[in-house]
Formats: structure tokens, sequence, C-alpha cells
């Protein structure tokens, strides 16, 4: 069965296992989420042991083309946010073919 | 920042709770994250962005030392999309 995870089950989870009440839970799951934005916006790159890194690219500008009308348009330089998974994560999700469960 | 500098973070956020409530909830929520893709899952947080797995169909790939043909099987990778807050408040800030 594949479902999506998302900020009220992790809301969920930290009121039944951590003893957070309700409010904290989900308050604690923002907060996880915005202080790594955080960072990330002040130029950090972020390194969760066990999951992965988050590290920040700074691209230069390209040339890019709308596709729908074919006109050429520079595509401006940008920061951008990239992942990388832990080899924890990667050998963890590795399994999923061995076991048959298709995602 | 790594995961301590996370968790000291997360308790000066929250004064009100005790510093091992920042330490169990950062230690749940990577595990459930890492528990979610393993199983399969799928994982999206609003304003951040979302978690999926990509698939990587089975190849001959080469051993770089000896030049020797290897079967390497299919295979699933974690990959990461930004989400449009995210993007826009990184970007803003390069």
């Amino acid at each position: 069965m594949n479902v999506t995870l998302t900020k009220a089950e992790l809301a969920d989870m930290l009121f039944e296992r951590v003893g957070l009440n309700k409010r904290e839970a989900k308050d604690m799951v923002e907060g996880f989420f915005e202080e790594i934005r955080l960072a990330l916006e002040k130029g950090e790159s972020v390194k969760l042991s066990g999951f992965g890194n988050f590290q920040l690219r700074d691209k230069p500008q390209r040339p890019g083309r709308n596709p729908k009308t074919g006109e050429e348009i520079p595509i401006t330089a940008r920061r951008v946010v990239t992942f990388h998974a832990s080899q924890k994560l990667k050998a963890a999700v590795e399994q999923l073919s061995d076991a048959g469960k298709q995602p | 920042m790594t995961k301590s500098e996370l968790i000291a973070r997360l308790a000066a956020r929250f004064p009100q709770l005790v510093a091992k409530d920042a330490d169990y909830a950062v230690k749940m929520v990577i595990d459930a994250m890492s528990d979610a893709l393993a199983r399969g899952d799928r994982i999206e947080i609003r304003g951040f962005g979302s978690f999926a797995l990509n698939y990587r169909p089975p190849r001959v790939g080469r051993n770089p030392k000896s030049g020797d043909k290897v079967h390497v099987p299919e295979k699933y990778v974690p990959h990461f999309k930004a989400g449009k807050e995210l993007r826009e408040r990184v970007d803003i800030a390069g």
C-alpha cells in the first residue's frame, strides 16, 4: 500500500509517541521544516545524518524557451536546493525492488 | 546546520518545552521520513517540498578497474523536489 506522509501524520506521531499535546506537536513539525528553510535561506547547508544533506547550488543564467510559443527567453541565474540522500537511506530504499514492493 | 544544531535551534524556539522533546521530535521525524521512503511511500510537506522514489532500470555496467561487464540490478533512488515557498525563499536570498 502506497500512501503519502504529510505534516499531519508527523504531528500525530509526535502526539502519540513523544507526549506533546496536539498544538505543540503541530508547532514542532512546522518548526522542524521552518528551521531547515531558515538555514538554507541564510546559505547554510543542512546535514541530517542517517537521512541526507540539503545543499545549495548557484546556477548561472542559461538560454531557455517558452515550450508553448517556442520563443527564446533566458532562464535567469538562481540559487536552488538539492538533496543528497545518505548511504543509509539509499540502501534502505534500494531494497524495495528486492522485496518486490513496487512503489 | 547539523542534526544536533537543528535540535538546539528547535529547543530555543520552544522554551516552554524540555530540551529532550526537541531531541526526540527531530529523531522521530527523521526516522518517520526514512521509514516512509523505505516502504515506498511518498512524503509531501506543503511549503517545503516532496520526497519520492525514482526508478532506475537494470543495466550492464563495468568494473572501472578491470573493465569487466557487471549486471547492475534495477533499483529505486530517493528524489527531493523543493516546494514553492522553499524555492522562492532560497532564491531571493541568493
